[in-house]
């Protein structure tokens, strides 16, 4: 640490936390790049005797050998490899070459969490944990595992019969036979709040009855109509489970459910056909237009990228040249597509599927969203023309105005974020309405001119003074500062 | 930095016991099937499982390779395959197609199924259909908690969210009650019993059936924990709704905290490697910081950093045999400790750079207005810029989901057309588990119920349970709010260094519905002068006290209160009780379903392909 006692003293004692607030950026960052800076300064002293020591370990690693996560990795790695490789995978997961393996560089494992009564390689056998945890007297379970053991007597009650079923014994639900005998025990299993023996039950049933009376039941029996929906959700069963919606009347649940299917058609074609089925079925008013919209762009998107994908690989289209594709358009959200068109086929007129203004008519897609989106495309092209047209209408006499249903503070983010150079930002900067917010933009953004000529206009002697530390020394925008706080001609209101 | 806790406050039980009893069970499971075998694990289990026991274990039962369960061909050519996996449909079929495709070949191996916490009967159903019902033998490893610190036990089931509180499936209620089975079991039962939510009530229901049924096992017992509060996660939508601002949430919102640990890309490490990194008590470091409000970070991170830099200054000048004692004694101790502030100070980097990227200071600001009930019209704006602005998807359907529950209103903007129209179907998802409420203010309601009164016939009995259910999941956040006092009047600014409330979770702008209601009835030991409160929380029927009279509960025992969540819990909830504890004297232990935040919840209600 080449900083004097005083210096850091100052440093440390200077708290600067008052209220906290996430934009502080500077302030923060730099008191933690300070402790950073402190605390790496001592990683050569701390670093130069070696980590294999049996110093105690801190308790995280990258990946610790022996976890068993890291196992399977390695299984993953080398399966598929020749033989030798897999040869040399099985001494490599048998148990007797584990100790030969490098050491990591630090381990967290099982053992640390005992530590003291494990060291590594000789781990507590069952029975010494048996014994050793006897002084509390328990072990529920262990010893005699469930599942295993049947029972084929017949007399169980309903209520037994659940009972044993929610202990996981196998039990035989046969005898029950008569519709009132099922729906009892389906009560009962309903009464006892465990959602595996609903279902359980509910499979018999299912199995045993006719849909449309097991449909009738389950209408008035909420709980476990919902565990048989989740069911059949779960095991796929498409077609009971619109059945059932169907004989419910849900035909939004229905439509939603038959909808979602889609999700689960790879081929655009064939997807783009079954979304065409979709487009009649009895959604909400406002589900319906989406759906629809859903087709549609669907549609656009299939003739768009057989289009593009052949321009691309002709390679003559410039465009494509300079800045490939990254992945296809099929299946992207609306507002993606809409970038994409601003990005590919900005100069497209009107009439083709591909060009934004088409888009933005076909889906009606906002103003203010087009407007975004084509800043973010034409920015990110480094097109400023076109971003300049973006903004510029023309008034009925024929004069010129810039006008942003966005907002210029938002324009000017936006174009920061695509590193736009400071002539094109200080245009936007002085567009800003608001005097606080163009200050503050043209301040974080350094365009120097835009807050000299501010301070100016607001007479704001003081301001400007303390900006003049912030520009280089000797740069114009000093001599620019220098110039105005000299002179006679300004009236200062400080 | 760090509050103490009170001297008087008691101790926490010995939850390291689960592990070992976890691991015995599944060593036992493993010996079950003796010989050599391949394992073959679900991805979801590995990092609990990891945490228990580690490969020299399964090696020395025999455990020869292991791999992922995946949609993928098996490539073992063990003649005994064993399956580690969550009880679900599409691992009985991935099991299937392994021993189906073995039977074609013409060859036999033997198979077994190990189901863990249990298993289900739609998957033993799916093992028969597939003709191998019978071919591979089934087991459970009732491993349903695992303590990912000492005050917090999980049990590692995010899917418990989706499936109940969307879905309606009450599968994992009968696990709960056999947790809460074993914690009683081997920590003596509990006198004060509290609960909110129709899920807890179940579950509690559930779990005193098991107790009758195994009478005798806890008689006797001196109770260690006083208090158990169940809690369900819908009670309290809002506040796992909200950015969390204390150092430990927002690890978690910023790195997904998965299993109890992190995993730390290069721009933390400042080297080329990820860490995988271990958050809990047993991080000196991190311990004194997880429950800060993430302001004081920074002055506790550079207060250490200077106290470092002394004691390592302290070498210089020293002769030999200091040196010697400086170098046996002290060097481990400040070597871990530098270690843990390197790593902390390259997480708080990190998150201060995406959280400045981002504009985090706006959006937190949008939040406490929606909290508060102000600027309402800036808000929805704001989110509206926040869409179009394709910020994130999860971010925004999150914040969509805050307005709609304090605003009692549908807050539905044009998401489809930015996220791709399966939103669709999140929507439908979101309003059914009540996190989108539908527009019925006053007069709608009424309107809404005499129609549906003329409707009353037989059958349309089951259409009006769900219009009047879907009525019901109104939420009546302001008014609550109003009535637990949950935003603080404060004079000036709220001093984050010195919290008084629970409020310092949420920069005291906003005490955790969930933890003021834990508050409030544990204050009172009952819910007594709560009525109005329960009623418009839609709980009238879900809302229980159970004391038994029980004269070996010791003082120190009544102080401490296990709290389970239903459905999840966040740390900044955990941090908030944690205060609590240390204000009253009490200590908390939390068990949830698993620690979730706002991005897991809202992810739970997308809808993938199947």
């Amino acid at each position: 640490m080449n900083r004097t006692k005083g210096d850091e003293e100052e440093y440390w004692n200077s708290s600067k936390f008052k209220a906290f607030t996430f934009d502080d950026e500077d302030d923060e960052l730099s008191q933690l790049k300070e402790s950073k800076r402190a605390v790496n300064s001592l990683r050569d002293f701390v670093d130069d005797d070696d980590d294999d020591d049996d110093l105690e370990r801190v308790s995280w690693s990258g990946e610790p050998v022996g976890s068993i996560s890291w196992s399977i990795k390695e299984t993953a790695g080398n399966s598929g490899s020749s033989h030798e490789g897999r040869e040399q995978l099985k001494s490599r997961n048998s148990f007797s070459s584990y100790a030969q393996l490098p050491k990591p560089t630090s381990t967290y494992s099982l053992s640390s969490f005992f530590r003291g009564r494990t060291r590594p390689g000789s781990f507590q056998s069952l029975s010494d944990a048996l014994s050793d945890t006897s002084a509390k007297s328990y072990a529920p379970e262990l010893g005699r595992p469930k599942g295993e053991y049947r029972d084929y007597s017949n007399d169980w009650s309903p209520s037994d019969t659940v009972r044993r079923l929610r202990k996981g014994k196998v039990c035989s639900l046969e005898r029950f036979r008569s519709l009132q005998d099922k729906l009892q025990l389906l009560e009962e299993a309903v009464s006892m709040h465990d959602g595996n023996v609903i279902t359980a039950v509910l499979i018999f049933l299912k199995r045993t009855l006719s849909k449309e009376i097991l449909f009738r039941e389950l209408e008035v029996r909420q709980v476990a109509l919902r565990h048989l929906i989740h069911f059949l959700k779960e095991i796929g069963d498409q077609k009971l489970l619109l059945d059932l919606f169907r004989f419910l009347d849900r035909t939004e649940e229905l439509a939603l459910s038959h909808y979602r299917e889609h999700l689960n058609i790879r081929d655009p074609d064939k997807r783009k056909e079954f979304l065409k089925t979709c487009i009649g079925l009895p959604f909400s008013a406002e589900d319906s237009a989406h759906i629809q919209d859903h087709y549609t762009l669907l549609e656009r998107q299939i003739i768009i990228e057989a289009n593009d994908r052949h321009l691309e690989s002709a390679g003559q289209t410039e465009i494509f040249r300079k800045h490939p594709r990254k992945a296809s358009i099929l299946n992207m959200p609306l507002v993606t597509t809409l970038f994409y068109s601003c990005f590919y086929h900005y100069t497209e007129a009107e009439g083709t599927f591909s060009s934004p203004i088409n888009l933005k008519k076909t889906f009606k897609i906002p103003d203010k969203q087009y407007v975004l989106t084509a800043l973010a495309a034409r920015a990110k092209l480094r097109a400023w023309n076109d971003v300049d047209a973006l903004f510029t209408t023309k008034n009925w006499l024929g004069y010129t105005k810039k006008r942003a249903p966005i907002g210029f503070h938002r324009v000017v983010e936006i174009l920061h974020k695509n590193n736009a150079p400071v002539q094109i930002l200080q245009e936007y900067v002085n567009l800003v309405e608001d005097v606080d917010t163009k200050l503050n933009l043209a301040t974080k953004f350094k365009c120097h001119d835009v807050v000299i000529d501010t301070c100016r206009d607001l007479k704001d002697r003081q301001q400007l003074l303390a900006y003049r530390s912030k520009v280089d020394k000797g740069s114009a925008e000093e001599e620019k500062i220098d110039a105005l706080l000299s002179s006679s001609q300004i009236r200062w209101k400080n | 930095m760090a509050f103490p806790h009170r001297p008087d406050a008691p101790e926490l039980p010995d939850f390291s016991m689960l592990k070992r009893l976890a691991r015995d069970q599944l060593i036992y499971l493993l010996e079950q099937l003796p010989g050599k075998k391949d394992l073959f694990i679900e991805a979801d289990l590995m990092s609990p499982l990891d945490r228990i026991a580690n490969v020299s274990i399964l090696k020395q039962h025999e455990v020869d390779k292991l791999y992922k369960v995946e949609n993928k061909p098996a490539l073992s050519s063990s003649e005994q395959l064993c399956f580690l996996v969550r009880p679900r449909i599409k691992n009985m079929r991935y099991i299937a197609s392994l021993v189906n495709a073995d039977k074609l070949a013409g060859r036999t191996r033997k198979y077994k199924v190990i189901f863990s916490p249990q298993k289900f009967y739609a998957c033993e159903m799916v093992l028969e259909e597939e003709g191998i019902y019978g071919d591979v033998s089934c087991d459970e490893w009732a491993f349903s908690l695992l303590p990912l610190d000492v005050d917090l036990l999980s049990m590692e089931l995010p899917e418990f969210f989706r499936d109940y509180f969307l879905e309606g499936d009450q599968r994992w209620i009968n696990t709960v009650a056999q947790a809460l089975h074993l914690l009683s079991t081997l920590y003596g039962p509990f006198p004060n019993c509290y609960g909110i939510g129709r899920c807890a009530k179940m579950a509690y229901e559930l779990w005193r059936n098991l107790e009758e049924e195994e009478d005798g096992e806890t008689k006797g017992r001196r109770p260690e924990i006083g208090h158990i509060f169940l809690l369900d996660r819908d009670v309290d939508f809002v506040t796992a709704l909200c950015s969390q601002v204390v150092y430990e949430g927002l690890v978690d919102d910023t790195f997904r905290i998965k299993c109890g640990s992190v995993d730390f890309g290069p721009e933390v490490t400042s080297s080329d490697k990820s860490l995988k990194v271990l958050l809990n008590a047993e991080d000196k470091v991190f311990n004194e910081i997880r429950n800060e409000h993430f302001s004081n970070v920074f002055g506790f991170l550079s207060q250490k950093a200077r106290n470092l830099q002394a004691q390592y200054d302290r070498r210089r000048g020293m002769d030999i045999k200091q040196m010697k004692n400086f170098v046996s004694q002290e060097l481990k101790g400040l070597k871990q400790e530098h270690r843990l502030l390197s790593l902390h100070i390259g997480a708080c980097e990190s998150i201060m750079k995406k959280k400045t990227k981002q504009d985090f200071q706006e959006l937190i600001k949008t939040e406490h207005a929606l909290l508060e009930g102000f600027n309402i019209r800036e808000s929805t704006s704001y989110i509206e810029e926040h869409i179009d602005q394709q910020v994130s998807p999860i971010e925004s359907l999150r914040l969509m989901c805050l307005l709609s529950i304090t605003e009692n209103g549908d807050a539905r903007c044009s998401l489809d057309t930015h996220y791709g129209p399966e939103h669709l179907l999140t929507f439908s998802n979101l309003r059914r588990a009540g996190l989108l409420t539908e527009q019925a203010p006053g007069d709608t309601l009424t309107a809404v119920e005499s129609k549906v009164s003329k409707l009353v016939t037989d059958k349309a009995a089951g259409k009006i349970t769900d219009a009047f259910s879907s009525l019901a999941k109104r939420s009546n956040f302001r008014a609550i709010s109003k009535k637990l006092n949950l935003i603080p009047r404060v004079d000036g600014e709220y001093d984050l260094k010195v919290p008084r409330d629970m409020a310092y979770v949420f920069s005291g702008a906003y005490v955790p519905l969930s933890c003021r209601i834990i508050e409030q009835v544990l204050e009172r030991r009952s819910w007594q002068g709560l009525d109005e409160v329960v009623r418009l929380l839609n709980c009238s029927d879900f809302a229980f006290t159970d004391m038994t009279k029980e004269d070996k509960a010791s003082s120190e025992s009544l102080r401490l209160i296990l709290v389970v969540f239903l459905g999840g819990c966040t740390f900044s909830e955990i941090s908030a009780l944690r205060f609590l504890g240390r204000e009253k004297g009490y200590r908390f232990i939390f068990l949830t379903t698993a620690v979730t935040n706002s991005a897991r919840l809202m992810e739970a209600m997308s809808e993938v392909k199947a």
